[in-house]
């Protein structure tokens, strides 16, 4: 089953390859993501017992990441059969198969507990996401690969020389050096502790660098900005997800050794609230609405770090928030992605008036402005909350403080852009495109939009259950 | 055997400085292949024979000190481009921050809680003058296939710290290592192509219609 899991994607892109037309192409897409989809379903409810050495192993927060990426994945492949229709003018082979490469390594991330290969598979998503955000070919969207890749690959390469130090520690520990979870787990007590921090910060910084946490995100806004929206979704939901499982893997090795933890946790509040304030900053007056969402992403990342960071409840916070983030950063990408393509512009100058010119569209970016900016009934709320009435039930005034006046910043400052875009009239010299919403470019999302609100009204007991195993992992006694 | 690695090292940390020093990007390219070619030579004196060595040691030098340098040799023949032109910082100084950088390394290795038996050798100082020697390069350097080399000076780097450590990382996982490290280049390679079309120019300085307003 876990095989299937990590094989089928690439048996995708390898079909997707040997297909010459460009129409038939993109429906591998639906069809690799459904399988995979219901393989992680049913893995979720029975995963096999670590295999191949420990090396494979599909542990609780695996899980929950490998489900958001799954549901996230298929819902951008059928969005994917629809947008690329209206690309046709573009050759799309590089894409699907790059997309399906990339979904192989981030099942991958999800199921190994080997550090070293976690590395290696964080890095194939670096790479196999690079020709995606140059889909466009102009030479805005060639700045923004260059500077995501430059800056990805020294960021993910500074993580491999924390993960050596991680090693070295065992090593000048008298231990056997290793770099498997659970014996690193098992022998982090007596590990070098100066060697530890330095493999700490390393991996915090480069595997940081990769998720955009502030002060290492000034790739992202050029990055979500160039990007087709789908590849937008599948960076802001699958890729940073991928990236904080690796920082979870620290944090549980942190976490054993009793003593490394403190500074991480620091450093995860750190960074989480500059994250925060960075987004706050720069989301005010934001004219390019794509830009806004990578700001957003940032804000969240930031978020999902501060619930890291101060642990015990929170951290039930921070997992659910890692999935609700993913979904609706989703939604949000793909409707942005067809209001872009209605207006071929993406400042809110020219974009007014998107819920009468796109009224599904419009209406899924409004609702999804709602659920990312923390307002119930949607699932976002849940996790927020969770994590800020954590920090006052611990004592962390400061922390709650300046987490909800962010929160509040950001959501006036993503007003401002939002309602304009989507309220009014839209401009009466519009140029004209031949987009309109069509039921494969808006139903993927409109499912997306349905998930949030049921997991916001009615999360199932099972990924309850799941995100409760998870905390544990994690330090948090049931 | 030991004394032989040590004498490797020191050829790594000046070929460092030469490329610091250089502005002809085709001579850098030779460097950087002739460090990878060490390198692959590295693991083989510090570890008694085995298969999975020979394997390693043959691919390392395969893509470390032939398949890369190509890629980026094709990338400077199509921008038909021979010369790095103002730097951020001139060579001079370059190499001067260099020099201190290595000499910086020794002191600071010095100061490491080492195992006993890496205490003498090169490896640890010659691991971080490299890497910041890479650090220097990425970002004092204008022209993308200059930043590309100070990546990979920064990844060899890295790589000598490994070597202490061949038994942690598996086969597979250096292999993953190897291959990503490829085709992250190929990829820069191909980005670099599509800059110099469309900017007529690799200078990344250029690059710079993406900021806030």
């Amino acid at each position: 089953m876990l095989l299937a899991l990590v094989l089928l994607p690439l048996l995708g892109a390898f079909i997707s390859w040997v297909i010459p037309d460009n129409r038939i192409r993109p429906l591998v897409l639906p069809v690799v993501a459904t399988i995979h989809l219901i393989v992680t379903l049913l893995l979720l409810g029975n995963a096999p017992p670590p295999s191949a050495g420990g090396w494979i192993w599909l542990d609780p927060l695996g899980k929950i990441v490998l489900l958001c990426i799954s549901l996230l994945f298929t819902v951008c492949a059928y969005y994917a059969v629809g947008y690329l229709a209206y690309r046709q003018d573009r050759p799309n082979r590089v894409l699907c198969m790059c997309l399906q490469v990339c979904l192989f390594a981030m099942s991958m991330v999800t199921i190994t507990q080997h550090l070293g290969l976690l590395w290696v598979v964080v890095e194939t998503t670096t790479v196999s996401m690079a020709p995606l955000i140059y889909f466009n070919k102009n030479s805005r969207s060639i700045e923004a690969t260059w500077k995501y890749l430059l800056i990805c690959s020294v960021g993910i390469a500074l993580a491999l020389l924390g993960l050596l130090f991680l090693a070295y520690s065992t090593y000048v520990a008298h231990h056997d050096a290793t770099l498997l979870l659970s014996s690193l787990i098992q022998l982090a007590p007596t590990l070098n502790s100066g060697w530890l921090h330095a493999a700490t910060i390393f991996m915090l910084v480069g595997y940081g660098s990769k998720m955009g946490l502030a002060p290492l995100h000034s790739w992202k806004p050029d990055a979500y900005g160039e990007a087709p929206g789908l590849v937008g979704a599948l960076l802001a939901g699958g890729l940073v997800n991928c990236a904080l499982l690796a920082i979870v893997r620290v944090y549980q090795i942190c976490l054993a050794s009793g003593t490394e933890i403190v500074f991480l946790q620091k450093a995860l509040i750190g960074m989480g609230l500059v994250s925060m304030a960075f987004a706050a900053v720069f989301m005010a007056k934001q004219a390019d609405f794509k830009r806004m969402l990578a700001y957003s992403s940032v804000e969240h990342v930031g978020i999902m770090a501060i619930g890291l960071g101060l642990g015990k409840g929170a951290l039930l916070g921070a997992l659910f928030h890692l999935l609700n983030n993913g979904l609706t950063k989703g939604v949000l990408f793909l409707s942005s992605g067809n209001i872009h393509r209605s207006y071929s512009n993406k400042t809110t100058d020219v974009v007014k008036g998107a819920l009468t010119r796109l009224p599904w569209s419009g209406g899924l970016f409004l609702a999804g402005f709602i659920a990312i900016t923390g307002s119930p009934p949607f699932s976002p709320f849940i996790s927020e909350y969770t994590i800020v009435s954590n920090a006052f039930i611990e004592g962390r005034y400061t922390v709650a403080a300046l987490f909800i006046i962010f929160l509040v910043i950001v959501f006036i400052g993503m007003a401002l852009t939002v309602l304009p875009m989507v309220m009014g009239a839209p401009p009466t010299d519009l140029e004209q495109t031949s987009y309109r919403d069509q039921l494969l470019t808006v139903a993927p999302p409109c499912v997306m939009m349905v998930v949030i609100l049921v997991l916001g009204v009615w999360p199932p007991e099972a990924l309850m259950l799941l995100l409760r195993e998870g905390a544990h992992m994690l330090g948090v006694q049931p | 055997m030991n004394s032989f690695a040590d004498q490797l090292l020191v050829l790594v940390m000046l070929i460092n400085l030469l490329m610091l020093g250089s502005s002809r990007l085709l001579f850098s390219i030779r460097a950087v292949a002739v460090q990878g070619v060490i390198l692959g030579i590295l693991p083989g004196l510090v570890h008694t024979f085995s298969w999975h060595l020979a394997m390693i040691t043959v691919s390392i030098i395969f893509a470390k000190g032939f398949v890369i340098p190509y890629f980026i040799n094709d990338a400077v023949h199509k921008a038909h481009i021979r010369r790095e032109v103002e730097p951020f910082i001139g060579y001079v100084p370059t190499l001067l921050l260099g020099s201190v950088c290595t000499a910086l390394a020794f002191v600071f290795a010095e100061k490491l809680p080492l195992a006993p038996e890496h205490r003498d050798l090169l490896f640890v100082p010659a691991s971080i003058a490299t890497l910041l020697s890479g650090f220097l390069l990425l970002t004092t350097r204008k022209k993308a296939i200059s930043q590309v080399i100070g990546y990979l000076v920064l990844e060899n780097g890295i790589f000598i710290f490994g070597l202490l450590l061949t038994d942690a990382m598996p086969v597979m996982v250096e292999a993953g290592a190897l291959l990503d490290l490829l085709v992250g280049v190929f990829v820069m390679g191909i980005v670099i192509n599509h800059i110099t079309r469309e900017f007529a120019s690799i200078d990344t300085s250029r690059l710079q219609a993406l900021k806030e307003e």
